[in-house]
């Protein structure tokens, strides 16, 4: 059924909000590593596919696999504990928490993993420095800029080393220059650490980024590799 | 002029915002109105009070009548106090007959009941024809034949009757009464009570008045990105204030009107409804004119003084609102001057005469501002505090944060709560120090007897025949029963010489024996019973009970013309023993007698007294022996013992302040979780993402829970510690002692199921903003 | 563009004179610039030449002799691929695919799959600029930029395509 190799793959979802179909058939896949752009008009059911992957939805019928695992078989709470060990996310905006401050928000995931302050506050200005932002450290969210935020996010959705980063318009609310050196810094940290990643974006120069493009229309994924 | 333009251009703002505007505007006005309800409630306690006061003393004797000797005549009327209790509530009433044809009437009532017949309240009406007042119908087996009107009542559901008799004689313990309406002014409340009631004033109201200024707040992030529009077009910092004010203007409008409409529906409605055996007519609640308009001019104005205060920590940009946290930080020393101030206002004040004429304003003043200081202390407490806190949980990381970022909101809510607490402490501490030096004074022991109910009808066998029948009430163990008069040496005396008196006791031998130490006794014994080791009243015994001599019975003699000689010789072999204490911790002295060796009879003004010791697991012990009393004579008082008593009234004075301590910390609750809802709704996408990220359901849970908790905590604190040291100074003021540190556990616990229940209320919006429909922006 | 491949197309609906396919080209694809008949003789011929299309018959009801030609499989074939193929991604490439879309729509193929292909396509070259752009200086980066620009450029193109394809087919479908 899934395609060989696969790390994550999804099989003919379905998820209807109301009356709407969000997701009518949907399949697709992606390989450790891989950097697959999702792409289609808005409300094409990009984002819900995204979140069905990433186990925050479940969809009304179809399988979504991680590594072997079927996640519509698994808990809330397992699924919960997936996320925050082999899942990172990055969404357009209003994702670092306000109080918290920028290195405390990157390290949230360690800490939600049970890791100590120190600990997780140290590996997460590692990873901050990597993502240029290691200055803004000790600022609060609202007191750093868009692109200096957005890379902060990235920081915080790798920091706990995850398999799949999952990221909804990553570049939504930024100009081009930011929105391109937070593309380059997010697909570049991925390749490095390995990690795969589920890239959804209606920009064809941020698909540009990915290794693979996947597009969405009409709740149906046309992924090629799938058909193979 | 452009005041007046920029409030009305608020004013339009709120009234036409569209359906959110008109939300918020509703959610400000129900909250202002609630508080304006409960203050016209407040202010119309005073009247309440004079109006019942008033009727009370309307329908008590006539002042001339009550400490002279009154003439019989046309209108007298001869009347007995037939008061009683059931199952806790008091019954009032009289039996009365008339005199002669035109008798006094008291108020609300138009026809005086004929022998037999009952003039009885509407409340004492139903609960007579119900299945629940079979017990009191059988010890009031009158006919109700008229129902005694409103003016004739204290209250709507008072339990109160007038029952006619023909039997009733002065003899037989009738009284007089020449006329009814006591004129003599009333007794003004003593110093420590104006004190109290301050007290009790500021620590109810004080948490509304909070409630009020955090209304006046509710949905103020919404109106600021409102206004921040308006500055994008132009609009400059000034006038968005005033718009602001206009908004908050009419919405307390509104408040004051839907307030209005609260207390004049609710109004309605209290004639039907009975708190703690308290009710109270719709006409008494009237709040006093000034006040009223105090309130109409003061909620208003106080609304917009909140909004421009709470406006100048919030800067409205164009592109947005600014708030200005930490660069202000609170300062502490006129936070500590305050409460410093009220404690040396006190000190200053010093011991308070129980009697002695006290202004009260001082102390009420220092305890105001001691409250009103923990009050403002709190704020500052709360921003130091946390600003220390670091590390934990993520759970508490991100509620302490929060904090850190913006405490005054929390601190808002919660110095209500300490306001309150705080006061509530200080007067339970109050109270069990004044209740508790009460109790310890009176020594009564109910193990003995729960019951002591005393008959001005004697009859030969009288105690005997009263022991008989309370023996043979169900759920009675035993029973004590004695005739007692007050007997004279006889002779004349001089102008200020005091005529030497004893009491006489007769009663059975096995009666004896409990009151006095007695080892031997036969039926035609006598006995001359001394005080315990004081020989100075023992003495004084002696000049009237002298064995072998005489004593005169009728204690008028000498002193009314018309009482009559009767004299009874004291044998000589009569035994001189101690005394012991009687089971309603009295100690009894003077003559005891045995029935053999005189006849009750004979005794001019006796009363036969009885001591009931019930089973009280039988359940409406009380009114069985209150139904047997009643039968026996339906005059005869029935007293439930001190202790128990009092432990009752002040217990409910205690539950009294429990519940309207809880009534505020619920209303505070309340405020805390339409803010903590406002501020989750907010934040919808953030917990979608944290969900998104794996967050538990109970780390965010936790992460609210500890939001509360935090600065109710330190609330908590600083309202026992406040509220323990205006306790113990207001006590010392009374010059009492502290006898219960500890009463504030109580109001502690209320504040932990506060923090409780704000939680689990804004548990399930959290469930539901945790779902990930925060994230779909499409 | 393609004349050849257009007029086969066109051809797939059913058998037609030349006049009637100059005027149906020119209705559908012309606009301002109308086919000449002589270029549709010569691709014709040029078609018949290779097989693709066939003389169905001829007609001459008082006028001039008029041929009618019909597609044959090879032509069938010969449509199926060029539509299949994505073009080069390359400025100005609308006229091309708009063809090939109503193309696709007026001989019943999915135009939506011909459109994704492009998609993958352009994808595909925009991929290979972003990699020599971060592996490039400045003026390699900038010269990157301007031609990813206008790859996204027609990108948008083909999504606001995709999602008129509704509409387009009924206006081209008769």
């Amino acid at each position: 059924m899934t395609p060989a190799g696969s790390l994550l793959a999804a099989h003919d979802l379905h998820k209807t909000y109301g009356s709407t179909p969000a997701l009518d058939g949907a399949s697709f896949s992606v390989h450790p590593g891989e950097v697959v752009a999702v792409m289609g008009p808005s409300g094409s059911g990009k984002s819900t596919l995204l979140h069905c992957l990433a186990g925050i939805v479940t969809p009304d019928s179809g399988t979504v696999t991680y590594g072997g695992r079927e996640l519509s078989a698994m808990s809330d709470a397992g699924r919960s504990a997936l996320r925050r060990t082999d899942f990172g996310f990055v969404f357009q905006f209003g994702q670092l928490v306000p109080e918290l401050t920028c290195v405390e928000n990157v390290a949230l995931p360690l800490r939600l993993n049970g890791v100590k302050r120190k600990e997780a506050e140290g590996t997460a200005l590692e990873w901050m420095a990597r993502l240029e932002v290691d200055d803004v450290a000790a600022k609060r969210p609202g007191e750093v800029s868009g692109g200096q935020g957005q890379r902060v996010a990235v920081a915080r959705a790798l920091v706990a080393t995850p398999k799949v980063v999952f990221a909804d318009e990553p570049t939504g609310a930024l100009d081009s220059l930011n929105g391109e050196r937070v593309m380059e810094l997010l697909t570049e940290s991925a390749r490095t650490a390995g990690t795969a990643v589920v890239l959804v974006t209606h920009e064809a120069r941020v698909a540009a980024y990915s290794d693979r493009d996947v597009v969405v229309r009409d709740g149906r994924c046309r992924d090629l590799e799938y058909a193979v | 002029m452009t005041w007046l333009r920029d409030l009305g251009l608020g004013i339009r703002f709120a009234a036409g915002g569209g359906r959110e505007g008109w939300a918020r505007t509703a959610l400000t006005a129900v909250g202002v109105g609630l508080g304006v309800a409960l203050l016209l409630t407040a202010a119309s306690v005073p009247h309440l009070l004079t109006e019942r006061s008033s009727r009370d003393r309307a329908r008590a004797e006539v002042a001339a009548s009550r400490d002279a000797v009154v003439p019989k005549s046309d209108t007298t009327v001869l009347r007995v106090n037939a008061a009683t209790e059931y199952r806790g509530i008091g019954v009032e009433g009289f039996l009365m007959r008339a005199e002669g044809a035109h008798p006094v009437l008291p108020p609300g009532v138009e026809a005086f009941p004929g022998p037999g017949e009952m003039a009885a309240s509407p409340a004492l009406r139903e609960l007579l024809a119900s299945p629940e007042g079979a017990l009191l119908k059988e010890r009031l087996p009158y006919r109700v034949t008229s129902t005694i009107a409103d003016p004739g009542l204290r209250s709507p559901h008072e339990l109160y009757f007038y029952v006619g008799s023909d039997s009733l004689t002065p003899a037989t313990g009738g009284h007089r009464l020449a006329g009814y309406g006591d004129d003599t002014p009333a007794e003004p409340l003593t110093p420590v009570l104006v004190v109290l009631v301050i007290l009790i004033c500021v620590v109810l109201l004080s948490p509304v008045a909070i409630f009020i200024a955090t209304a006046v707040r509710f949905g103020g992030d919404r109106r600021d990105r409102r206004l921040a529009a308006l500055r994008l077009v132009g609009t400059d910092i000034r006038t968005t204030r005033r718009i602001a004010a206009g908004e908050a203007l009419f919405g307390s409008l509104l408040g004051l009107l839907a307030g209005l409409a609260f207390f004049l529906v609710g109004r309605r409605f209290i004639g039907h409804i009975e708190l703690w055996n308290h009710s109270a007519f719709p006409s008494d609640l009237t709040p006093a004119l000034w006040q009223a308009a105090l309130i109409a001019v003061a909620v208003p104005l106080s609304a917009v003084l909140v909004t421009l205060v709470a406006m100048r920590s919030v800067a409205v940009e164009p592109l947005g609102v600014m708030r200005h946290t930490g660069s202000r930080r609170r300062r502490l020393w006129w936070r500590l001057l305050v409460p410093a101030l009220g404690l040396a206002v006190l000190g200053l004040t010093g011991k308070v005469e129980e009697d002695a004429p006290v202004d009260p304003y001082p102390i009420a003043a220092g305890a105001v501002l001691v409250l009103f200081g923990l009050a403002l202390l709190l704020p500052w407490l709360i921003e130091a505090g946390v600003s220390r806190l670091h590390g934990g949980a993520p759970a508490w990381q991100l509620a302490v944060r929060r904090l850190q970022l913006n405490s005054g909101a929390a601190s808002r809510a919660v110095s209500g709560i300490t306001v309150a607490v705080a006061g509530a402490v200080a007067l339970q501490m109050l109270f069990a120090a004044v209740g508790d030096e009460f109790e310890s004074m009176t020594g009564q022991d109910p193990s003995r007897a729960q019951f002591h109910t005393f008959s001005e009808k004697v009859t030969g066998d009288a105690a005997a025949r009263t022991i008989e029948k309370f023996r043979a009430t169900e759920g009675v163990e035993r029973v004590i029963g004695t005739v007692e008069t007050y007997v004279i040496k006889p002779g004349t005396f001089g102008e200020d010489e005091v005529t030497p008196t004893t009491s006489l006791t007769v009663g059975d031998c096995a009666t004896l024996k409990e009151l006095a130490e007695i080892s031997s006794c036969e039926e035609g014994d006598s006995f001359v019973v001394h005080p315990r080791g004081d020989k100075e009243l023992s003495d004084w015994v002696d000049e009237t009970a002298r064995k072998g001599e005489e004593v005169e019975l009728n204690p008028a003699f000498g002193w009314d013309p018309k009482a009559k000689s009767v004299r009874w010789t004291l044998p000589a072999d009569a035994a001189t023993v101690t005394t012991s204490r009687d089971p309603i911790g009295l100690e009894h002295s003077g003559i005891m007698a045995t029935v053999g060796a005189i006849d009750p009879r004979i005794l001019p003004s006796a009363q036969t007294v009885a001591q009931i010791k019930v089973d009280e697991g039988v359940e409406d012990v009380a009114e069985y022996v209150r139904n047997t009393a009643a039968r026996i004579d339906p005059g005869m008082r029935v007293a439930t013992l001190a202790s128990t008593e009092r432990d009752r009234q002040y217990a409910s004075v205690q539950t009294g302040l429990r519940l309207g301590a809880a009534a505020t910390l619920l209303l505070i609750a309340s405020s805390m979780l339409i803010s903590q809802l406002e501020q989750l709704r907010e934040r919808k996408r953030l917990l979608s993402v944290l969900v998104a990220f794996g967050t538990r359901r109970v780390t965010l849970g936790w992460s609210v829970l500890w939001q509360t908790a935090v600065p109710v905590t330190a609330g908590l604190l600083v309202a026992i510690a406040g509220g323990l040291g205006l306790g113990a100074v207001m006590t010392w003021m009374l010059d009492k002692t502290v006898t219960q540190w500890w009463l504030f556990l109580p109001m502690a616990g209320a504040g932990g199921a506060l923090i409780v229940l704000v939680t689990l209320l804004s548990l399930p919006l959290l469930w539901r903003l945790m779902r990930p429909d925060g994230l779909r922006t499409e | 563009m393609s004349i050849g491949h257009t007029l086969l197309g066109l051809l797939e609906s059913g058998p037609r004179h030349g006049y009637d396919l100059k005027r149906t080209f020119d209705e559908k694809f012309g606009h301002d610039r109308p086919l000449h008949y002589g270029q549709v003789y010569a691709t014709m011929s040029r078609l018949l030449k290779n097989g693709l299309v066939e003389v169905d018959g001829v007609e001459s009801d008082g006028g001039p002799e008029r041929k009618r030609y019909a597609i044959t499989d090879a032509g069938i074939t010969d449509v199926a691929a060029w539509l299949a193929q994505p073009e080069k991604p390359e400025p100005y490439l609308q006229s091309t695919l708009y063809t090939k879309v109503v193309l696709a729509l007026l001989t019943g193929r999915d135009a939506a799959d011909l459109l994704d292909a492009q998609r993958s396509e352009h994808l595909r070259l925009m991929r290979i600029l972003t990699d020599r752009k971060r592996q490039g200086d400045l003026a390699d980066q900038l010269i990157c930029d301007h031609a990813l620009f206008h790859l996204e450029a027609d990108l948008r193109w083909l999504e606001l395509t995709a999602a008129r394809l509704g509409r387009l087919a009924e206006v081209v479908l008769p």
